[in-house]
């Protein structure tokens, strides 16, 4: 190491704020990391943690500030950002191959290298073979092999074991602390408790792009943690006082949909979900437990390796078009890449799905669209110059309500919302919010899933809750509050709650 | 599951491997074998010096084109940039043996730069900026010889004409320098860091960027050596052929790329062998031989075997990795 | 939060250059053809005459209604690089069947066409490869087919009902350029006021929110890739009876090429979501008149393919989408 004063921060982060096109990604944020520590930094989706890596590692510029590095920083991404049909060793060495005396590559050498090197993350995979023929978590190690050995002082993982196999986890933890013994400081990325608390000495807590704790994680109890992640952000008490949602629905006693031990591995282990008509199922979780992955499964979009569902009692198989027509619907999470055709109107975006049924003889009739889609603009109250207007110059809350729009039409008896409220303002919130709440009350059986415990709170009758991809327990009536859920999350003892909450790990 | 995962995988690999490494090597040995057994004059010395010798020129385009497919791209302007070489080559020779070579290497280069540089520089898609070039040449070609009217003839006593037709042990230099470059080509694409920048180019774009893999100087550099290699070829055709004939090298790069993806590179990108794409070009050659001397069929079956061998290929490339 | 003021954000600087790029490629290619005819019509002699007119209208019908089909294609951000070989298919085919008559004859050559599209299509959207890939087989080795159907001949075609669409007219419109103009309607209609149309600019906008909106995706790609495999076939009809024989070796060579320069100039942009009809139609008449305002002003046919090549770059680069 070049400067050898145990004193001095590895990397020092003061006051520094970031703006992306007017929205403040990062606001007057202090952060340390010492030499040698192991710094968990948490957040929820939008906190700022991967603005604030990029600003740590000199991609992003700042706006204001002081970013102080004293030493080599390497990032191991969430996604395995190499080249999977190069073999494993060329992979760990491009850019810095051993060379023989003709200034050629020396490929037995970068075997040996590359096999010496990955024996000491416990992998005993053949070099030359093509990295993409590994398992995910030992792309993982090589990704993490090559970064170590160009001679970091810092290295930052990203979400690394989102995508691992429980056993695959035991050896990356390992290969953490062996890391950690060497002197390296790492600053650890993830949602999941358990990990954190194993490895971490400290922590820091994003929200919102605030820096909203920094301190040593062992003296904090998880449920303090969760709660500070999850947290009711600050600006949202000063402008909105609740969520929109009203009292709750009265359930139907036949469940609508009954999803069974549906698993698709390692995101989703064994988790079952039945709605009524009229009812509305929050399913909570931290980032990465198995929401969406759930509500993919139960549509037919993610590949599943066992489970049912039953709409109205019938089965249903597994593809979205079979899903579709037995009216089960999804508002997908990402509105850019899976919601709107951007090139086209904001009519042909809410008739798309319904399109067969307003055409006679595949030709399309414009009077019964121009009816439907006047009908659903004023309902949903999306603002638009005329239903000619690309959806893409819409606002994000105007797009949502026209995704709703675009299911409504079809019909549907089964709503999935997953984050129906993300990244829209506060008015179009609340009226998403009072929206959600009067369809269920029309009789559709709603699956909503939700980042913030309010709207899942106030909006669900009944709440499921997912931990690492298990359900982690099943809250409704008395149970809906805050303490529930976190404690549930934070896989604390509960008195109630069932045996799944109570272990705080399992299957290892 | 996870025993499933690590079992499955590493056995498919294999069979991958096994395929995209051999498959064309077997189809070329059983080809040669069966061609050696039904056609007497197969195997004879004359008949596979002449095979190697038109294998030789297909071959020098494909070693260029090889190295631009595993980028990911596609160099659709070869055919007429390797008649412009010719031309050239013709044309210099008058100058003497550096120019009638030098000429067409340079300005085929450039053509190459060109289309490296509009590539890599502005997104365009490879397909449309190289068949535009391919108009370009043929432009330029035609400016060259009054639109098609002139041919120019090189002296059969010039140092350039031994080039094309000399020979050693009866064998065509033409051959000898396709090895040569072959063998340097395989060594750039395994043994040298560039080599290595090309596979990640292709292999995964948005990772070699951030593993620091000079992408944009690397796609500039495989275009403008595929231009280069197309105007040797051409050059090399002219010197044996003694003149730069105008009207060769239509539909030659889809030859090319045939024999470079029938050796098994990815026409996707990330993979692929210098060393699959000579075998590539013998398969085809033997295959056009044997059509010849059937006779009754007439060359144009070349082509369709092409398309049903890429087919075949592209098809089994895509299943295989599923 | 603070996304309600940024909504309204976007600088005017940047929308304004944003805007004019817009407009360009949108309208560029109606701005080209009228700057063309105005500069003809002073400097060119003999140029604003009816039979001039119908010459490039003649000259310019295949390529239009190649381009048709190419558009479609490239509206669900696919390519088809065979359609100069499927025109050649269609040109072999027809005088093995033209001894049982022109209809017979010419449906053929359109099975032929719908056949080598569905193909195409198959491989897209079923094996799923890459639009470029899956056409390049039939590229490489559809001419060659043509070429042995036809024992790597011209042949002379002699059906009179059969030449006549080459040489008649309606009401002085050529029978091509009138087939040119019906197909150009349909195609637009179908685009816009189809289920299958509209289906099909979604999902070249965005395949996989198409895909999770319950749509007929793979239907829909077959269906497209068989349209313009059809759209060939008919091309390379009407190209052959005009030329009175089936000339496979030079029929639709470098199409693709003329075809995709047309639609992308037309202001059809190759990362799909959209389809211009109106566009693709002055895209082929701004590249027939360059041409033709070429070969009129003496300049010899290898300068012209230099000029085309530079502005097929040019229309290209202008319509790709920055990142």
């Amino acid at each position: 190491m070049p400067t050898d004063m145990p004193s001095t921060p590895v990397i020092e982060v003061a006051g520094v704020t970031k703006t992306f096109a007017g929205v403040r990604a990062l606001s007057d944020v202090d952060f340390t990391l010492q030499r040698g520590e192991i710094h968990a930094l948490v957040g929820e989706n939008g906190a700022g943690k991967s603005t604030l890596i990029k600003v740590l590692t000199g991609i992003h510029t700042t706006d204001a500030g002081r970013v102080t590095r004293n030493g080599n920083i390497s990032t191991i991404y969430q996604e395995v950002n190499l080249v999977p049909l190069m073999s494993v060793s060329a992979n760990m060495f491009l850019g810095r191959e051993p060379r023989n005396r003709f200034g050629l590559i020396d490929r037995a050498r970068r075997d040996a290298d590359a096999a010496e090197l990955l024996r000491g993350y416990g992998i005993t995979a053949d070099v030359s073979s093509p990295l993409g023929t590994l398992a995910v978590g030992e792309q993982q190690m090589v990704a993490l092999a090559r970064a170590v050995d160009a001679n970091a002082d810092v290295v930052i993982m990203d979400e690394p074991t989102s995508s691992l196999e429980p056993r695959e986890v035991e050896t990356l933890l390992g290969v953490v602390r062996k890391l950690h013994e060497q002197g390296i400081a790492i600053i650890y990325v993830s949602h999941r408790m358990d990990e954190l608390y194993r490895i971490c000495d400290t922590v820091t807590v994003l929200r919102d792009g605030v820096n909203v704790h920094s301190g040593p994680l062992k003296e904090l109890p998880r449920i303090e943690l969760v709660s500070l992640m999850l947290g009711r952000s600050v600006k949202e008490i000063e402008s909105h006082g609740t969520t929109a949602f009203g009292e709750d629905h009265h359930a139907d006693a036949e469940p609508v949909l009954q999803a069974t031990g549906l698993t698709s591995r390692p995101r989703i282990d064994g988790v079952s979900v039945t709605i009524r008509p009229g009812e509305v199922v929050g399913l909570a979780g931290l980032l990465g437990s198995g929401r969406t992955e759930t509500a993919k499964a139960i549509i037919g979009a993610l590949p599943v390796d066992g489970g049912t569902v039953l709409v109205a009692g019938n089965p249903v198989a597994r593809t979205v078009k079979a899903s579709t027509r037995a009216g089960i619907s999804m508002l997908a999470e990402d509105r850019k890449t899976e919601g709107i055709i951007p090139n086209l109107s904001v009519r042909e975006n809410i008739v798309l799905a319904a399109l067969p049924r307003l055409s006679r003889f595949g030709v399309t009739s414009r009077s019964k669209q121009d009816r439907i889609v006047d009908a659903f603009i004023k309902r949903l109250r999306i603002k638009v110059s005329s239903p000619e207007q690309k959806v893409a110059e819409l606002s994000g809350g105007n797009q949502q309500k026209v995704l709703l729009a675009r299911w409504l039409c079809t019909e549907p008896k089964i709503l999935l919302l997953d984050e129906p409220t993300r990244g829209i303002d506060v008015g179009a919130k609340a009226e998403v919010q009072a929206l959600i709440d009067e369809l269920a009350r029309e009789g559709l059986a709603v699956l909503l899933i939700s980042s913030e415990l309010d709207e899942l709170l106030d909006g669900a009758d009944r709440l499921v809750v997912l931990r690492d991809g298990s359900v982690a327990g099943e809250l409704e009536g008395d149970q809906l509050t805050r303490e529930h859920v976190l404690k549930a999350i934070a896989a604390e003892v509960t008195d109630d709650s069932g045996d799944h909450a109570g272990s705080p790990q399992h299957s290892r | 599951m996870t025993a499933t995962l690590t079992k499955t995988t590493p056995t498919m690999a294999a069979r991958t491997k096994v395929l995209q490494r051999q498959g064309a090597a077997v189809a070329l040995v059983l080809v040669v074998a069966v061609s050696w057994l039904v056609f007497p004059r197969f195997g004879s010395l004359d008949n596979l010096r002449d095979l190697a010798l038109q294998g030789s020129f297909l071959a020098v385009i494909a070693i260029g084109m090889t190295f631009v497919i595993i980028t990911g791209g596609i160099d659709l302007s070869v055919g007429s940039v390797y008649a412009l070489g010719g031309v050239l080559a013709a044309w210099g020779a008058q100058y003497g043996f550096l120019v009638a070579l030098l000429l067409p290497l340079v300005v085929c280069g450039l053509i190459g730069l060109i289309n490296g540089l509009l590539i890599a520089r502005t997104n365009m898609a490879p397909f449309i900026v190289t068949l535009a070039s391919l108009l370009f040449a043929r432009g330029l070609l035609l400016v060259i010889t009054d639109e098609g009217a002139t041919t120019y003839k090189i002296a059969s006593d010039s140092a350039f004409v031994e080039l094309g037709r000399g020979t050693v042990f009866g064998f065509g230099y033409p051959i000898f320098i396709a090895a040569a470059l072959a063998l340097v080509g395989g060594m750039l694409l395994n043994r040298t860091n560039f080599g290595q920048n090309v596979f990640a180019t292709g292999g995964a774009e948005q990772s070699a960027v951030l593993l620091g893999v000079p992408v944009a100087k690397t796609k500039v550099l495989v275009y403008t050596m595929s231009g280069t290699l197309a105007g040797l070829a051409g050059a090399l055709t002219a010197a044996y052929l003694q003149s730069g004939v105008t009207v060769i090298g239509v539909g030659l790069e889809l030859d090319a790329i045939a024999v470079v993806v029938i050796g098994g590179t990815l026409l996707t990108g990330g993979m692929g062998t210098v060393l699959g794409t000579v075998i590539g070009v013998g398969l085809i050659k033997v295959i056009q031989n044997v059509i010849n001397q059937i006779g009754t069929l007439d060359s144009n079956y070349q082509s369709v075997v092409s398309g049903v061998f890429l087919l075949i290929v592209v098809v089994l490339q895509r299943i295989l990795r599923r | 939060m603070t996304q309600a003021t940024t909504q309204a954000a976007p600088s005017t600087a940047v929308s304004a250059a944003a805007a004019r790029t817009r407009w360009l490629q949108d309208n560029g290619v109606y701005v080209a053809v009228g700057v063309l005819l105005l500069f003809n019509a002073v400097f060119t002699a003999n140029f604003l005459t009816v039979g001039n007119f119908t010459t490039q209208l003649v000259q310019a019908a295949p390529v239009l209604i190649v381009a048709l089909g190419m558009a479609l294609v490239i509206g669900t951000e696919g390519v088809d690089l065979s359609v100069g070989a499927v025109m050649a298919l269609a040109a072999a085919i027809i005088p093995l069947y033209l001894g049982a008559g022109w209809l017979m004859a010419i449906t053929m050559a359109l099975v032929v066409g719908v056949l080598a599209g569905a193909f195409n299509g198959f491989l897209v959207a079923k094996v799923g490869i890459q639009p470029i890939v899956a056409t390049l087989a039939l590229l490489v080795g559809g001419r060659g087919l043509a070429l042995v159907i036809a024992n790597g001949q011209l042949v002379q075609l002699r059906d009179p009902t059969f030449l006549s669409l080459g040489t008649d007219d309606v009401f002085g419109i050529p029978i091509s350029v009138l087939i040119a103009g019906v197909l150009a309607l349909v195609i637009a209609a179908v685009t816009n006021r189809t289920t299958f149309g509209r289906q099909l600019v979604a999902i070249g906008g965005n395949r996989k929110a198409a895909t999770l909106a319950g749509l007929p995706v793979t239907r829909v790609l077959i269906g497209v890739y068989a349209i313009t495999g059809v759209l060939a076939a008919i091309a390379g009809v009407l190209a052959t009876s005009r030329l009175a024989a089936s000339d496979p070796a030079d029929m639709g060579l470098l199409m693709e090429l003329s075809a995709i320069t047309a639609v992308v100039v037309g202001g059809t942009p190759l990362t799909g979501g959209k389809v211009r009809v109106l566009g693709t139609v002055f895209g082929v008449i701004l590249m027939q008149l360059v041409r033709a305002t070429l070969i009129k002003h003496n300049l010899p046919d290898s300068i012209a393919q230099m000029i085309q090549a530079a502005i097929i770059v040019a229309a290209v680069y202008v319509a790709r989408e920055r990142r």
